[in-house]
């Protein structure tokens, strides 16, 4: 299915969770946040949130900034 | 005779003590690298960040911000630079608390122009109520308005931020009358945020009586940000210093040093 990460169409597994897209991502280890749909999706509940087509998906970090 | 202890005049900010009194952005360096090493230079102990997409997928082995800033040494103070509108200002902030572990204190800055990055102050105000009422420690940047500074503090806003002059300008203080009614009316700290240009101007926020300067073009953009790191340091205690001792009045015309009586010609 697809959905749109981080502004980007991206194919993925229907039905993916959001702790499978950070695996999928290598993100794991790294330090990041996600949205769903402009709504945050704290840890604790990736592994419960399940993603549907066409979720817009944000996935942040820290970066160098005034 | 006693002399006056520095180290007990500490800043203070929602209930949490620091030395430093320069609060720096960590932007524009040329690299990590330099990056560590001015806020090193610095002596400040609350760096701000910005929030940004993760680059999935590209320089998985680049450095993150936070590898060279790691928040149980330093305070983040994460920003919502870039914002112009509420929405956007809030949804950044919740990103960063998530990203920081449940860490509530954030910089609040709502855009009204890429000209000019002055802040819209209406947004600035909705979007300062609804982070206070969501529990965040809201650090607010905003114009050098004292009835506007006053409303922030009413709303709850930790700190107070007027600019000096429109960020990365480094135009200096171009105001201080007004930032000296903002200070004057404060209950809360009043930080001059951006605008700065050279040490100079550090010290004369400082003796204005702000409480703090928070800065990063100034330092990020000099010849040597390292030096100037260091110099930015020794400007603000200077500056709070000589606020603190209290200045002469200033007089029209001279008054000599050197006693008159006792002359022998």
């Amino acid at each position: 299915m697809k959905i749109i990460l981080n502004g980007a169409p991206r194919e993925i597994a229907d039905g993916m969770r959001v702790s499978e897209l950070v695996e999928y991502l290598e993100l794991l280890g790294q330090r990041f946040a996600i949205e769903v749909n402009a709504e945050l999706v704290p840890r604790s509940r990736f592994a419960e949130h399940r993603l549907a087509v066409g979720d817009r998906v944000e996935i942040i970090q820290a970066v160098g900034g005034g | 005779m006693s002399t006056p202890a520095p180290t007990s005049d500490r800043l203070i900010i929602a209930g949490k003590d620091y030395g430093s009194r320069l609060l720096v952005g960590t932007g524009k360096y040329k690299d990590m690298d330099e990056t560590a090493r001015a806020i090193e230079a610095s002596g400040a102990e609350i760096v701000t960040i910005a929030v940004r997409r993760t680059n999935i997928g590209q320089n998985s082995d680049e450095p993150n911000i936070l590898d060279v800033l790691p928040p149980d040494r330093y305070t983040i103070l994460p920003n919502t630079a870039g914002c112009y509108d509420v929405d956007t200002a809030v949804r950044t902030c919740r990103l960063a608390r998530e990203l920081l572990d449940g860490h509530n204190l954030v910089k609040l800055e709502v855009l009204g122009d890429e000209k000019t990055l002055f802040p819209d102050v209406m947004a600035t105000l909705k979007a300062a109520e609804i982070l206070v009422k969501d529990g965040f420690e809201v650090m607010v940047y905003t114009n050098d308005d004292p009835i506007v500074a006053r409303e922030l503090e009413a709303i709850g806003c930790v700190a107070v931020m007027p600019l000096a002059a429109p960020i990365g300008s480094g135009l200096g203080i171009r105001n201080p009358l007004n930032i000296l009614t903002i200070v004057e009316n404060a209950k809360v700290p009043i930080l001059v945020d951006a605008g700065v240009g050279t040490a100079s101007d550090a010290a004369e926020a400082m003796e204005l009586g702000c409480d703090g300067v928070l800065m990063n073009t100034a330092i990020a953009a000099a010849k040597n940000p390292i030096l100037m790191a260091s110099a930015m340091r020794k400007a603000i205690e200077a500056g709070r210093e000589a606020f603190l001792a209290g200045r002469m009045p200033a007089k029209r015309f001279a008054s000599a040093s050197s006693p008159i009586e006792g002359l022998f010609f």
